[in-house]
């Protein structure tokens, strides 16, 4: 992310990205060449890294190492308090050929894909609606960020109840337009759509305030030559808005392809005692519930292993075709 | 979605800082909206999304006071009942319900101090400092924000195993002791918030690196620090895969002890699991009640770079 460039124009320092340089390192400060100027010299070279040393050292110890070790423990036969075994890709081949691990990798996309496109989308057009000048305006913001203080824990015990097939709100609701009963909890769609709308219920209102954020940004101008050039609202929205706010949209989208990617909580609480296998049929057994259920409830630690690094370069495919499209558009819009 | 790594592009400075001189004035927001008000439908729209958003909050409160039959037959009850009290009896009869708030408050509390902390050092190194390696070591904090949890939960369970800590939640709290979105989140505000010549004042002066933190920078980062420590204690609250792994019914966050009671030996209650439900996410809302305008200002104030 580049820095905005914001107008000086009382002669105030702009703010850059990157810091200028600090004080010249001889003379200035102190006597030349005695024992405070060295000790300053040290001060100075050595603090920032003891700054930024505990965020490493704690990656180091609870990201880097275990992430590596998970790779390893990928590659042998082990379970929890026994030794490891080298089996090579043994535990891959036995995830390809596995049934269930299509299911969960389908279930995993198909859920991703329900539960982050319209989720992105509406929070597009809120932020739109909520950069309007509105009365009450506040409000409105703090109300629809509410969902995001609430637990998936929670938030997934209560759209159960709401979503439940038989006596819950919503086919009541669908009743009265004529829906028969839905399955919500057996059917394979949707139990999907359920589990989607409870993800989509908390993260709504997060995003729009981030896209906020970023359409408060765009200048004022832009929309002023739009509108001079007879553009409408919508128009506007379509032409400045959204390229103006493109990185943030980016962002947005690899952030909730990672969330998605390891979703949870949502699908394990909603099936309450089915939760671990994704319903009677693994209808909505994600990756990350079918890992749990290889390594907790089996206990197979090196299959469970393997998942996690089919979830790592599934991240990083992901990640990867989404660069390219970010360059295409770059290159599109000629900058 | 990704629960430890949000992504937040922090807030510049809101109000007048330290940073502007007098008459400057930033431009308050050059969005459409400045202009524009909005018509009955974007008002219709924004009062059915609060509506939406609204609703599963205030029917918890409902469920929570009624009683499993009342639940379990339609229609629906719209308002609250009375029987609350005896429902949050039940909850505390069926989960240590106690401890979990206390674990939970321990857990969040911590971890939301030490990750702001530790991110404001190291994202004042990153915004303001100059050192060898620094744009690449840049690079891999915002590149361990993509690594999920999964990755690294067999070895971590392992190792709580070997020392004897599952269950106790100090293996909840020392892996998310600092998080990359926290030092993402400092940096950014700092290199717009902080000017240069402050520090560059206070070196002339011979202020030590660590006195320049304590009057310089903990100050200016100050609300910042208040933005990204609520965000932080909210996720923590409700974090819920690796507790869920690492915890167990015995010792429990508020969040295990949900999952326990949504499952479990017992006969489910329905309005008692939502019960258990509202007790769980009271806290947060009520803190969200008080300080809601700070933080949708802390996530709005600033914005995204482009």
């Amino acid at each position: 992310m580049a820095t905005s460039v914001r107008a000086t124009s009382d002669g105030s320092p702009p703010s850059s990205r990157t810091a200028r340089s600090s004080p010249r390192k001889s003379g200035g400060t102190g006597p030349p060449g005695g024992w405070r100027a060295k000790l300053y010299r040290l001060d100075t070279k050595a603090s920032p890294y003891a700054y930024v040393a505990p965020f490493f050292l704690c990656f180091a110890a609870f990201g880097l190492f275990p992430l590596i070790y998970t790779g390893w423990l990928s590659l042998n036969r082990v379970e929890l308090g026994t030794d490891a075994k080298w089996v090579g890709f043994h535990n891959y081949t036995q995830l390809w050929d596995n049934t269930f691990f299509w299911t969960a990798l389908r279930n995993t996309f198909t859920l991703g894909l329900i539960s982050t496109v319209p989720q992105l989308m509406m929070a597009l057009g809120l932020a739109h609606l909520l950069n309007y000048k509105l009365r009450g305006r506040g409000f409105f913001r703090v109300a629809i960020l509410a969902p995001y203080a609430t637990s998936i824990a929670a938030a997934t015990l209560v759209f159960v109840q709401l979503f439940n097939p038989d006596y819950g709100m919503i086919n009541q609701l669908l009743g009265h337009v004529g829906i028969g009963n839905v399955s919500w909890d057996s059917s394979k769609w949707p139990a999907q759509i359920a589990i989607s709308a409870i993800v989509t219920w908390r993260w709504t209102g997060y995003n729009a305030l981030i896209y906020l954020a970023a359409m408060q940004a765009v200048p004022m101008d832009l929309y002023e030559a739009a509108a001079l050039d007879g553009a409408s609202r919508f128009r506007q929205f379509i032409s400045v808005t959204i390229p103006s706010i493109r990185p943030t949209i980016f962002f947005t989208i690899i952030v909730s392809t990672i969330g998605a990617t390891q979703l949870f909580g949502e699908p394990l609480m909603f099936g309450g005692n089915l939760g671990v296998s994704g319903g009677t049929d693994h209808q909505y057994q994600t990756l990350s519930l079918y890992m749990y259920d290889k390594g907790w409830q089996i206990g197979e630690l090196g299959q469970a292993s393997a998942v996690a690094w089919v979830m790592l370069l599934i991240l990083l495919l992901i990640g990867a075709v989404q660069m390219l499209v970010v360059r295409s558009n770059r290159r599109k819009l000629g900058g | 979605m990704a629960q430890i790594t949000q992504p937040i592009t922090p807030a510049g400075p809101r109000h007048s800082t330290p940073t502007q001189k007098p008459g400057r004035r930033r431009l308050r927001s050059g969005g459409a909206g400045k202009q524009q008000s909005g018509g009955p439908i974007a008002y219709a729209f924004l009062v059915i999304a609060t509506l939406i958003s609204l609703f599963p909050l205030y029917w918890t409160v409902v469920a929570a006071s009624r009683t499993g039959p009342e639940l379990d037959t339609p229609p629906t009850p719209l308002l609250p009942g009375s029987h609350l009290i005896e429902n949050l009896k039940i909850v505390w009869d069926q989960v240590d319900m106690t401890k979990a708030l206390i674990n939970s408050t321990i857990v969040a509390g911590f971890v939301a101090l030490s990750t702001v902390m530790f991110a404001t050092l190291a994202g004042f190194a990153f915004a303001k400092l100059e050192f060898r390696g620094r744009n690449a070591l840049l690079t891999v904090v915002v590149a361990t924000m993509t690594i999920p949890p999964q990755l690294t939960v067999i070895p971590l369970y392992q190792i709580i195993t070997d020392v004897g800590w599952v269950g106790h939640i100090q293996s909840v709290i020392l892996p998310s002791l600092v998080a990359a979105f926290g030092v993402f989140f400092m940096r950014q505000y700092l290199s717009e918030a902080l000017p240069i010549e402050l520090i560059e004042a206070a070196r002339v002066d011979g202020a030590h690196s660590l006195r320049i933190i304590w009057h310089v920078v903990f100050p200016i980062a100050r609300p910042a620090m208040a933005v990204l420590g609520m965000l932080i204690f909210v996720q923590s609250w409700n974090d819920f895969f690796w507790p869920f792994i690492a915890l167990n019914q015995q010792n429990p966050t508020v969040q295990v002890a949900l999952a326990g009671l949504g499952s479990g030996d017992h006969t489910i209650d329905h309005a008692v699991v939502v019960c258990g439900a509202l007790v769980a996410t009271l806290p947060l809302l009520l803190v969200f009640m008080v300080l809601g305008k700070q933080i949708v200002g802390g996530i709005t104030a600033g914005a995204v770079k482009n």
